[in-house]
């Protein structure tokens, strides 16, 4: 389906997640967070953009994984995204909704 | 209720059991709630009190004796090292799908939020002490107030 995010058509699933990465840009990533009633820090980028360049690995996201990146630990991750943090994150970043238990 | 459509909100565990499957079992579903934005709490009670005692906790057995699940006569189960080779096994296999082993896995639920409680009744029954316990633990407490710390709309409470 498509939503106008950050004054631009986007395609989304059922989710509100995008399925077309090409159509992700700052700005979008910006209003899905401001939705989610979140304003993005420095932080929050650095682990939205080690989220995609995970996803270009194609490497399966979990919580686990997160949290030895280097990039954030587990506590920072849930107080930066505090509501659903790698379902939030994903969804700010663009990328599909991982389906990890752990 | 009305409100969110019967929205889980908070889930309340207990864990009874100190079988590795049972542990791994209460720690997915706990980890599983906060990645979903679900607040969730463990109370440990009985021999679930295993899953949080500092030098039993990365000593835990997959069940190989009394489990049909695991296809194994029951003489056999209760070889010696049987239950080490099951749990070893089970171990690898947990670690291909990223699953972490007790101590890591507790340091997740801490760090994400879940609170854990020991029931004081076992506690003083295994005669434990607060030293004993895993540091993550918030405090011994009794049924009373757990089921106060239970209390809100949509909360959930499971016994495993």
């Amino acid at each position: 389906m498509e939503k106008v995010i950050a004054g631009k058509p986007i395609t989304v699933n059922e989710e509100g997640y995008l399925t077309n990465f090409n159509q992700w840009d700052e700005k979008v990533g910006e209003a899905i967070a401001a939705e989610n009633h979140l304003s993005l820090t420095p932080r929050h980028w650095d682990v939205i953009k080690y989220l995609q360049n995970e996803q270009k690995n194609q490497v399966a996201l979990s919580i686990r994984r997160v949290g030895k990146s280097g990039v954030v630990d587990i506590k920072e991750l849930y107080s930066l995204f505090p509501n659903a943090p790698l379902k939030t994150a994903t969804k700010i970043a663009g990328i599909p909704k991982p389906a990890s238990c752990i | 209720m009305n409100e969110d459509k019967g929205a889980i909100k908070k889930i309340m565990i207990i864990l009874s059991k100190g079988s590795l499957e049972n542990v791994y079992a209460a720690f997915v579903l706990a980890n599983g709630a906060r990645m979903e934005g679900i607040a969730a709490e463990i109370f440990f009670t009985f021999f679930g009190l295993e899953a949080i005692h500092k030098k039993k906790l990365e000593h835990l057995h997959v069940a190989t004796v009394g489990n049909p699940a695991m296809h194994m006569p029951t003489m056999l189960g209760g070889l010696p090292g049987m239950e080490a080779l099951a749990s070893n096994m089970m171990k690898k296999e947990m670690e291909k799908i990223d699953m972490p082993e007790i101590p890591e896995f507790l340091d997740i639920l801490t760090a994400s939020g879940v609170k854990m409680w020991a029931c004081k009744l076992a506690v003083d029954m295994f005669h434990y002490t607060r030293d004993d316990l895993y540091e993550g633990v918030e405090a011994i407490i009794t049924v009373g107030d757990f089921y106060k710390e239970s209390a809100g709309e949509g909360v959930h409470m499971l016994f495993i």
